[in-house]
């Protein structure tokens, strides 16, 4: 589905506040039609890599090409060709629903009949024609969040940068929201996407870098990630309070890959009930384990030593 | 990174659209204080204490027609004040308006310049409003009033661009207090609205007041109101250059602030 035009290119890039290292070098392509994801933990430099492709933040060094033109020297020029819609919701909360699209279209230069016809369609992909009317404080979490989509879009962007679109809402309404992304890769438009939310980008993601202090520690399809960093399974088994290291011990000296968080132990399998029998063979009696599939979490974890969200 | 430095005037233009329409659903909330803030003044210190100022003052006028030229003035100034300190602050800072509108083809030096020009079309209002209703009290119908919008639109500029400055340099709301209490009331107090400040303040600190900027307003708007052009042409140049210098500064240090 995916060409292969790179619409962003990445290469070296830095961000630096004072001694501050927010991005230290990343490189990467984000190509035409892909739904591309950044997973991390806060403070990995995403949402600094984002303002620097959406053009509000300056780089400190490296370059950096949006739709073929040079950040900041084009700045313009790209933000008009492009959709954001940031981590908080910064909507207008001194217009209309309808009158925040339309004063989004004006600031990019789209006015009259064009600007209506758009914040039409938008209102219903949204699920807020019945809101056209309303002040945004009068909205849900939800809708706030819909309209700060439906915004993003009003100029027809060929790509749509997503800054944790999900952070802070309710399970339903993030269904929701995944499927309004859904429907727009289907019509062929370029998704950029910041997360810490595994699953999010597991479900969502063609292609993921995952972050940490502001370099990329690995990268590539989420199942690729996974299959080339992982054995398919893991056995989730907590130990006797205290007993944790020694049970990640146990595993290692058996020969697998375990790791350790408090009392949790984590471990890699390529065979879970041969493993689980050796295991309890050492006296380990593992009665609340479980097996279940390798996923991001895992990934991060394993290069980490440290959860996603901790 | 090079920064875009060129300002994009239909860009500022549609930051002012932006904040018209705001005003367009809630004019009627505002306009009313406009129109009774400066009849209160008149009433009460041009008809009451007018009464006990002996006449015959500067231009041989009574104290109303004596002060209500500069009470013009300063509502252009507080109208551009008010907006361009809490009203700017507030988008600055809590509803991080600012950073959404940089996320479109507008940059935040358009962001600024839409913010300034808005700042002097509410002085405008403010200040034509209070040129209206000084007609009921004995200011001439003439052809000068004309002249005296745009003198007004230049107040505006001018007191937008320091409020402007002063709001791109503080992180903390309560510091306007300070402005307002050190800077616009003393400015209102003394530069020549109530009283000639060059016969009642002592030799030395008449300079003082005549270095601030509603002194030339003041002077400039009495003086077209009044038809003495002598030296007007000093205030406008006065205005003209603190405002652009405050205003490019602002400008300058607005987009620091959100482009970071």
């Amino acid at each position: 589905m995916s060409s292969t035009e790179a619409v962003v290119e990445v290469a070296s890039l830095v961000k630096r506040y004072g001694d501050v290292h927010a991005v230290e070098g990343v490189s990467f392509e984000v190509r035409r039609g892909e739904f591309f994801g950044m997973l991390g933990p806060n403070g990995a430099g995403k949402s600094t890599l984002m303002r620097m492709i959406y053009q509000v933040t300056p780089s400190t060094s490296g370059t950096l090409r949006v739709l073929g033109m040079a950040a900041g020297e084009r700045a313009r020029a790209i933000k008009q060709r492009l959709g954001v819609v940031p981590q908080m919701d910064n909507l207008d909360t001194e217009l209309r629903v309808m009158d925040n699209l339309l004063i989004y279209a004006r600031f990019n230069g789209i006015t009259g009949v064009r600007a209506r016809q758009r914040a039409e369609e938008l209102l219903v992909f949204a699920d807020l024609v019945e809101k056209r009317n309303v002040m945004v404080d009068e909205l849900s979490g939800g809708m706030k969040r819909r309209l700060t989509l439906a915004r993003g879009l009003m100029n027809d962007p060929e790509i749509v940068v997503l800054d944790e679109p999900t952070t802070g809402l309710d399970p339903q309404v993030r269904l929701n929201l995944w499927n309004k992304l859904e429907e727009l890769r289907t019509q062929g438009k370029t998704l950029m996407m910041s997360t810490h939310y595994m699953d999010e980008a597991e479900r969502l993601c063609d292609r993921l870098v995952i972050m940490d202090h502001g370099s990329i520690i690995a990268s590539g399809a989420p199942q690729a990630l996974i299959h080339d960093h992982l054995p398919p399974l893991v056995i989730e088994a907590r130990a006797e309070a205290g007993e944790g290291h020694r049970l990640e011990d146990a595993a290692g000296k058996l020969g697998l890959d375990a790791v350790r968080s408090g009392d949790r132990v984590s471990v890699f399998v390529d065979d879970a009930d041969a493993a689980l029998a050796s295991l309890r063979g050492q006296g380990w009696r593992l009665e609340r384990a479980f097996v279940r599939p390798a996923n991001l979490e895992d990934v991060f974890l394993k290069l980490t030593g440290r959860a996603l969200r901790e | 990174m090079g920064r875009t430095r060129v300002i994009d005037l239909r860009s500022a233009a549609r930051v002012w659209q932006r904040n018209l329409w705001v005003y367009r659903d809630r004019w009627y909330y505002g306009l009313l204080p406009n129109f009774f803030e400066p009849l209160f003044y008149l009433l009460g210190l041009g008809v009451g204490l007018g009464y006990y100022v002996s006449s015959g003052g500067q231009f041989g006028q009574d104290y109303l027609s004596y002060i209500a030229p500069g009470l013009v003035a300063a509502s252009a100034m507080n109208g551009a004040a008010f907006e361009t300190t809490y009203n700017v602050f507030v988008k600055l800072h809590f509803g991080k308006l600012y950073d959404a509108m940089v996320t479109t083809r507008v940059n935040m030096e358009d962001v600024a310049v839409g913010e300034w020009w808005w700042a002097v079309t509410r002085s405008v209002i403010y200040g034509g409003i209070f040129l209206l209703i000084t007609l009921f009290f004995d200011t001439p119908l003439t052809w000068r009033l004309l002249l005296a919008v745009p003198a007004i639109a230049l107040v505006g500029y001018c007191f937008s661009a320091i409020g402007l400055a002063f709001t791109s340099v503080i992180h903390i709301i309560d510091v306007f207090s300070y402005f307002f209490t050190l800077f616009i009331t003393p400015s209102f107090l003394f530069s020549g609205i109530f009283f000639p400040v060059q016969e009642r303040f002592p030799v030395s600190l008449v300079w003082v007041a005549q270095a601030t900027p509603l002194y030339r307003a003041v002077r400039l708007l009495r003086g077209i109101i009044n038809g003495h052009w002598q030296g007007l042409g000093y205030d406008v140049v006065y205005l003209l250059v603190v405002g652009t210098a405050l205003g490019v500064f602002a400008i300058w240090r607005m987009q620091r602030r959100v482009i970071r």
